[in-house]
């Protein structure tokens, strides 16, 4: 039998406050545990939360940029259950009018564009930390409150996945979506940018979807693409048994590659989800949405399209340049100074990326800067360096901050484009040489290349090579 | 309304408390009571009238992004039953 996987996936994305959602408790990574907080995030009673005016406008940001329908009236909702990890024994989210509705995102797979619909987009705070100890046999668990509170974004998708490859599509435009928006840092080793995905199987050509399963625990994008992959076995297996597949949620197990039970249907949680009184509602008129839409850049998908048609560059250079909000931003303010987008695309993406990687360089802090890359393109076709020395010029540049004219005159690297000299240094070379000129002239043609190659290793590389091609073939005598 | 046993135990469970055979008793007939008040109201045409959750007129009441100081470690752990270090401590939580 063959089915068709239906995939939908859960995000939760941490926004790019410096505060709480509700107090004002400190959102910064990696601190002494239960350091950032207070009475409100720890649940204490008699206290008020009050929302964090820049969080609500990050998740109106991200709905915007997603497409979605924002209703003029929006409010928070009670979510109960109890867990160690949730102070208050509920969690502030939304329910019954979520920020933003019926959206979508339009992704990319082998250059075909497809549209995913995005179900809502809502706010809601973070639960706290379990610490499971190591110890053998340990009958307790440690809590740390500090990501209490702190403020969370879920984007729901529909189930209009069909394989892993736009399930991987879909998450990288998110990611990029949430950064050019600046409303994430996205940070997945941090827990900043989480998935949690929902499959279901069913007999290709049917509309009726299968139970439904998901999976939580998913660590890394890798990790969503593997539990999708071994969920859509399992459940085609079960199936073809002639079972039904149980509407459960599953645990993956990264180490193990697999997932186990975590809870069934009949166990689920029944959340009593009630309008949450310590909160006021919030509502959108015309003139804050315009104003929040007014902050929105151009967006990852549409900006590539927009460098492959304005600067003829390949999909894959295009693609490469977008990848990082700030490279393509480099790259736009070099094609405004000096216009050889090709050259300036050459650069970013294979010097630059290289020793970005190689000196574990921050890009959000590079000390060279757009018209510097411009004016090393520009001396470069001057002819004041060749492209070999450029690429020296330019390890030097990233390092320093210095300007190419600088490094070139320190490292004393300028062409040697003197005849009369490049001249001098071929006749010592020749008679240096004479075995490779008898090679030469019986035809071999590669001992011609050798000899240029003495004359760039005694200029160290600075000759003009297409000066001291034209000497020696005239020396030698053609 | 009629409330069984069975859904005072799954109140009492979602609310993690113990009942006692006499109280479940008890709130099976002070549950069905009140519910059956409140049934009441189902017997008014509500069709054209919006559900209201809020009474009060105001709206949109921010906070700016600003850090305000959390509290010290010691009070922080103050009023907990148990702690281990820095940390609250709780039973052992199985995922
Ligand atoms: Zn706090």
């Amino acid at each position: 039998m063959t089915y068709e996987v239906v995939i939908g996936l859960e995000t939760h994305a941490e926004l790019a406050t410096i505060t709480k959602l509700f107090c004002g408790c400190s959102t910064k990574f990696g601190v002494d545990p239960n350091t950032q907080v207070c009475p409100v995030c720890l649940g204490m009673p008699g206290v008020l939360p009050v929302m964090n005016k820049k969080a609500f406008e990050y998740a109106m940001k991200a709905a915007v940029a997603l497409n979605c329908k924002i209703d003029e009236f929006t409010n928070f909702d009670r979510k109960s259950y109890y867990y160690p990890d949730l102070p208050k024994n509920y969690q502030i989210s939304q329910n019954y009018h979520n920020l933003g509705v019926d959206g979508y995102m339009d992704i990319s797979v082998n250059d075909a564009v497809s549209r995913i619909r995005i179900h809502n987009v809502h706010l809601e705070e973070e639960a706290g930390k379990l610490i499971h100890p190591e110890e053998v046999g340990a009958d307790y668990s440690l809590v740390d409150f500090n990501r209490a509170g702190v403020p969370l974004l879920e984007i729901v998708s529909y189930p209009d996945m069909r394989r892993v490859d736009e399930v991987e599509s879909y998450m990288q435009t998110l990611r990029k979506i949430l950064l050019y928006t600046e409303v994430s840092d996205c940070k997945m080793q941090e827990g900043s940018l989480r998935f949690e995905a929902s499959i279901s199987l069913r007999k290709k050509g049917t509309d009726k979807l299968g139970n439904r399963v998901e999976i939580k625990n998913l660590n890394s994008m890798k990790s969503v693409l593997k539990a999708i992959e071994y969920e859509a076995i399992r459940q085609r297996d079960v199936l073809d048994r002639g079972e039904t597949v149980d509407r459960e949620t599953r645990l993956w197990d990264e180490v193990n590659e697999k997932s186990a039970r975590m809870r069934s249907k009949e166990e689920s949680q029944d959340y009593r989800y009630f309008p949450e009184p310590d909160l006021l509602p919030v509502l959108i008129d015309e003139k804050w949405l315009r104003a929040i839409k007014d902050t929105i850049p151009e967006l990852p998908l549409v900006r590539r399209q927009r460098f492959i048609e304005s600067f003829a560059l390949s999909e894959y250079d295009a693609s490469l340049l977008i990848d990082e909000k700030i490279l393509a931003d480099f790259f736009e303010e070099c094609v405004k100074i000096l216009n050889r987008p090709k050259a300036f695309c050459n650069w970013i993406t294979n010097d630059l990326l290289r020793e970005v990687k190689d000196r574990k360089l921050d890009i959000y802090h590079l000390k060279i800067k757009p018209k510097q890359l411009a004016a090393l393109v520009e001396i470069i076709e001057k002819g004041t360096i060749s492209s070999t020395i450029a690429k020296e010029v330019f390890s030097e540049m990233i390092q320093t901050g210095k300007d190419p004219k600088t490094v070139v005159e320190e490292k004393k690297l300028a062409q040697i484009s003197d005849e009369g000299l490049i001249e001098e240094i071929i006749i010592k070379i020749i008679s240096s040489n004479p075995d490779a000129i008898e090679d030469y002239k019986k035809g071999k043609k590669n001992a011609l290349t050798f000899l240029v190659g003495q004359v760039m290793k005694e200029t160290k590389g600075k000759a003009n090579p297409k000066i001291v091609n034209d000497l020696l073939k005239e020396k030698v005598g053609i | 309304m009629k409330i069984d046993k069975e859904e005072i135990e799954y109140i009492a469970n979602l609310s993690r408390i113990r009942l006692t055979e006499q109280e479940r008793e008890l709130f099976v007939h002070q549950l069905s009571s009140i519910l059956s008040y409140i049934e009441k109201l189902n017997t008014l045409d509500t069709e054209n009238v919006k559900p209201m959750a809020y009474t009060n007129k105001v709206s949109n009441v921010f906070r700016e992004d600003e850090l305000e100081p959390s509290i010290s470690l010691p009070d922080v752990l103050i009023n907990a039953p148990a702690t281990k270090g820095c940390f609250f401590k709780v039973p052992k939580v199985i995922e």
